[in-house]
């Protein structure tokens, strides 16, 4: 009993994170049955994964923006610009790949440069700045592209977009054999590592989630990889684009935990001040966090551009809403301070998801964006009803009277009556939140 | 002439935890200036908010009389019907709007639901001239200085027909020329047949305009003196404000020093907004190896300032003067490069400045030395952990692990976090900016004996406190500030209250 309440306790107190995570597989589950088995099967997962690429990429950038305050509306617009950019060094110029690709991820640094200079040196907030970004790189397209599409592609670049892993078996096999090496490889690590973590949190005395949470999730995730493991092996094999994806999950989520970059956008994100009156050189990392979505930003139009095989002039137009809004669906706050990349990736696979079942059931745009847009407004609504932050209860484990935590009582700051007159930092003008 | 205008009886009011007010009484006569005293944190302010309905009269137990009626206000616009005015030591005026426009904001002068633009200038001006201001009522708020606008503030209180207004720490912001000018217009408000309550610390003020003055001291009013009864002396008053019994424990020290770590030379700093006010004017300061020093001063001396001028610029505009290290001069200029030097300052205000609260005890402990625990840009979290267990060990921060969000800690064993934080930067000066705010007595004590602990270990710390118990408890030497300047610098052993207070609330010329 006292096992159960245990677990349901923890469960009230991470609410959102499970909640996101039944979420996606309750939605995966509607629209399976509604599209009469069509979503997973396997040439739709192929096509899940590699349509919703640039835009998990794009939400990976814009989760560390949104932890550390800032929004960025411009990066459909940039993304839309290195297409044509790559188009015009590939396609007119005639350069080279493997020149052209790190030309674009420069060309996307230094646009993330720009931007990240206004917002963090001059101070303007970063709605202002990317929205003129927004226009800015959007005209820029245009006018990189004189108003029309450059196509085609040389392969190399194609094969960012559309390509697959080569098959090792030369195609003879019913399953691609490099992607069942890959994906039971891949859960395997992703098992070891999470039991590795509990052992380490175990060893420093640090709350672990109960046992049977963390087999029910982890077996949970285990399974889930294998399935898709099956379902693309059995189709072509593995996307090219999912590697590159894989590899960018990994080293943003290390780089969100451990890294001093990443701990300083928590902190910024957090409490501003506080971060500044720590020594945190609030300004450098909030340019280095624009370079950073330039570079993002880059790399997803040249997947888009490399799946379209052409640069389109309105290549990229609303990425910026479906990369917002796969964050904060993933758990972002709007405050800032509090966010996952892992979080972003599966608000991202819910917009995609939906995206794609709703496609095939037919509806039309006008009901998928109403439908989006109501799948944002409520996850969001959630965050704020279930404010699990700072000091509270959660409300809904209040409805089940169960405590999440002991009460404790906050500090006697009523008595002080000299509020005001305590001075303030020097402000870096980097604190606009959306 | 001694007609009472307001009475209160056996006001408590209780926050979780605390008792801000135990048993109040407050007697205020028409017609007189009426100013009320006490340390910082003593109660004043919540009485105040009591008396003008922020609180709501079912949030407090005793009882209100005003003009001879019982008040149950809910909130302030009910102590405004009863021409109760309050200004706040913030003011709650909108910079882009004109001076009528906040003159009248919420309180519109209107003809069939449209503003009355001309009468409202009109009556804006009448009122202007009624508190001696020469400004055109159409120029924006943001455009006139902080002096003038508690001019406007006090105008708006006289457009609601004020019969008591309620000042709190009026001058606070003020500088000696617009502080003379406030004073100058209770008094001549008083002649007009308002009733004042002035809320204050600085004690020629008080000489000059008070007709009583009513002691608060720990939530509890001590008594009230009367000018006409010849009790109004700046030693009466001191004596009432800081006679506290002196219960609380301290830990033994027997204190060490050694050679001077940190010098701070002739340190001037400007307000940021207000550059005719010079916030810490001409300060310098020692601190040697072992030592504690403490920094006292009354609301607005500028001893958080003067800190947090010295700790990477973050306060104040324009700063000249120089800080040496071991004898040397050092630049201080970013927080980084103090932290570098070897200073730490940890903020009075934790929850705004001090801490991530939607973050864990070890992050937030390793938030200003990550360096210390990363190679090549990655974070070691073992070795962070491990860290933040020490710490939680020794410092007794009670949490269930380092993995707890700070947000959910009490006040006492969040200072513990923010003092952990700076100890593990590794200072040689640390900065205490109100260490045992918003902390209860057990707690204090434990900080109190981190405190003796640094010194012991040869840190140079530096207290800044409003309470001088505890200054007196800890300190080997005490500097007092008052408007900026430097005092006096008192040997622990010639200190007492009394000697302090004095030196606070000393004016220099």
């Amino acid at each position: 009993m006292s096992a159960l309440r245990e677990s349901l306790g923890f469960l009230t107190s991470r609410l959102r994170q499970v909640g996101i995570f039944v979420a996606l597989i309750l939605i995966v589950i509607l629209f399976q049955v509604l599209t009469d088995g069509i979503l997973l099967q396997p040439q739709n997962v192929t096509n899940l994964v590699v349509q919703n690429s640039y835009i998990l990429i794009l939400a990976i950038g814009m989760v560390m923006v949104i932890i550390a305050g800032h929004i960025d509306l411009s990066v459909g617009s940039v993304a839309g610009f290195i297409g044509a950019v790559a188009g015009v060094m590939m396609v007119h110029w005639g350069w080279a790949w493997w020149i052209a690709i790190p030309a674009c991820l420069l060309v996307g640094a230094l646009v993330g440069a720009w931007q990240g200079y206004w917002i963090a040196y001059v101070g303007i907030p970063a709605f202002i700045v990317t929205l003129a970004g927004m226009l800015i790189f959007r005209g820029l397209t245009l006018i990189t592209l004189k108003n029309q599409q450059i196509t085609p592609f040389p392969d190399e670049l194609r094969a960012l977009g559309g390509g697959f892993l080569p098959d090792i078996t030369g195609g003879t096999s019913v399953l691609e054999w490099l992607t069942v090496i890959l994906g039971v490889g891949g859960t395997a690590a992703i098992l070891f590592q999470a039991i590795k973590e509990r052992r380490v949190r175990r060893r420093f005395n640090l709350e672990n989630e109960p046992m049977a949470w963390f087999a029910v999730k982890n077996g949970f995730i285990a399974v889930l990889m294998l399935i898709i493991t099956l379902l693309l092996a059995s189709y072509r094999g593995t996307p090219v684009v999912l590697i590159v994806l894989a590899v960018l999950v990994i080293v943003y989520s290390a780089l969100m935990n451990n890294s001093i970059f990443g701990r300083h956008i928590y902190a910024i994100g957090g409490n501003l001040h506080a971060a500044e009156l720590s020594g945190i050189k609030t300004k450098r990392v909030t340019f280095r966090l624009f370079v950073n979505m330039g570079i993002l930003g880059a790399l997803a139009g040249l997947v888009f551009a490399a799946r379209l095989n052409s640069a389109q002039p309105a290549g990229g137009t609303g990425f910026e809403l479906d990369a917002i809004a796969a964050a904060f669906i993933g758990g972002a706050a709007v405050q800032g301070g509090i966010g996952t990349v892992a979080g972003a990736m599966i608000g991202g696979l819910i917009m995609g998801v939906l995206n794609n079942g709703m496609s095939i059931l037919g509806l039309g745009t006008d009901y998928q964006q109403l439908i989006k847009g109501l799948v944002l407004l409520l996850a969001v609504a959630f965050d704020i009803f279930n404010k699990n932050r700072v000091g509270g209860t959660s409300k809904i484990a209040k409805a089940f009277s169960i405590r999440t935590k002991p009460p404790v009582t906050g500090g006697p700051t009523a008595v002080k009556d000299n509020a005001s007159g305590q001075p303030a930092p020097v402000s870096s003008g980097t604190s606009a939140k959306p | 002439m001694n007609v009472p205008i307001l009475q209160m009886r056996g006001i408590t009011k209780t926050f979780p935890g605390v008792k801000a007010l135990q048993d109040v009484t407050l007697d205020v006569n028409r017609g007189e200036v009426h100013a009320i005293c006490g340390e910082n944190g003593a109660g004043k302010s919540t009485l105040m908010k009591v008396l003008s309905g922020v609180y709501a009269h079912n949030t407090f137990d005793g009882d209100i009389l005003f003009e001879n009626e019982p008040c149950n206000f809910s909130s302030i616009s009910d102590s405004e019907k009863r021409g109760i005015v309050i200004i706040h030591q913030e003011l709650a005026l909108s910079p882009y709007l004109s001076i009528a426009e906040n003159i009248y904001l919420g309180n519109e002068l209107s003809r069939n639901g449209w503003v009355d633009w001309r009468k409202t200038n009109l009556e804006a001006a009448k009122l202007l001239a009624r508190v001696g201001l020469s400004e055109n009522p159409v120029t924006p708020i943001q455009h006139i200085s902080v002096g003038k606008q508690q001019l406007v503030e006090i105008a708006k209180a006289l457009s609601k027909e004020v019969k008591l207004l309620i000042l709190d720490e009026p001058t606070a912001a003020l500088n000696d020329e617009d502080s003379d000018h406030l004073l100058d217009l209770i008094l001549h408000l008083k002649g007009q047949g308002v009733t004042s309550i002035i809320i204050s610390h600085k004690l020629n003020e008080i000489r000059k305009v008070a007709d009583a003055v009513t002691i608060i001291r720990d939530g509890k009013s001590i008594e009230t003196l009367r000018l006409d009864q010849g009790q109004i002396t700046q030693e009466r008053i001191i004596r009432g404000m800081v006679g506290r019994d002196l219960e609380s424990l301290y830990p033994d020290r027997t204190p060490v020093i050694g050679e001077e770590v940190l010098r701070i030379e002739d340190w001037t700093v400007q307000h940021p907004q207000d550059h005719s006010r010079l916030v810490v004017n001409n300060a310098s300061l020692n601190v040697c190896k072992g030592e504690v020093v403490g920094l006292a001063g009354l609301m607005g001396a500028g001893r958080t300032e003067l800190a947090m001028s010295v700790f990477g610029r973050t306060y104040g505009r324009t700063v000249s003067g120089k800080v040496y290290k071991y004898g040397e001069e050092i630049n201080t200029s970013t927080v980084s490069d103090a932290i570098k030097h070897g200073i730490a300052y940890a903020t009075e205000d934790r929850k705004h400045y001090g801490l991530n609260l939607i973050e864990d005890i070890k992050r937030n402990i390793s938030m200003a030395a990550l360096n210390k625990l990363a190679k090549g840009g990655w974070v070691d979290g073992n070795q962070e952990t491990t860290v933040a267990n020490q710490y939680r060990k020794s410092m007794n921060i009670k949490a269930p692990s380092v993995a707890a969000i700070t947000g959910k800690l009490s006040g006492g064993n969040q200072q513990k976090v923010v003092l952990s934080k700076w100890m593990f930067s590794d200072p040689d000066v640390l900065i205490l900016d109100e260490p045992t705010r918003g902390i209860d007595v057990g707690a204090k004590f434990e900080i109190y004996t981190i405190i003796a602990d640094l010194a012991a270990a040869g840190k140079a710390v530096i207290v800044i406190s409003s309470e001088l118990p505890e200054l007196l408890g800890i300190c080997d030497r005490i500097y007092t500030l008052s408007a900026g300047h430097i005092t006096g610098e008192v040997p622990i052993a010639d200190a007492t209250q009394e000697s302090l207070m004095h030196f606070m609330t000393q004016e220099k010329e």
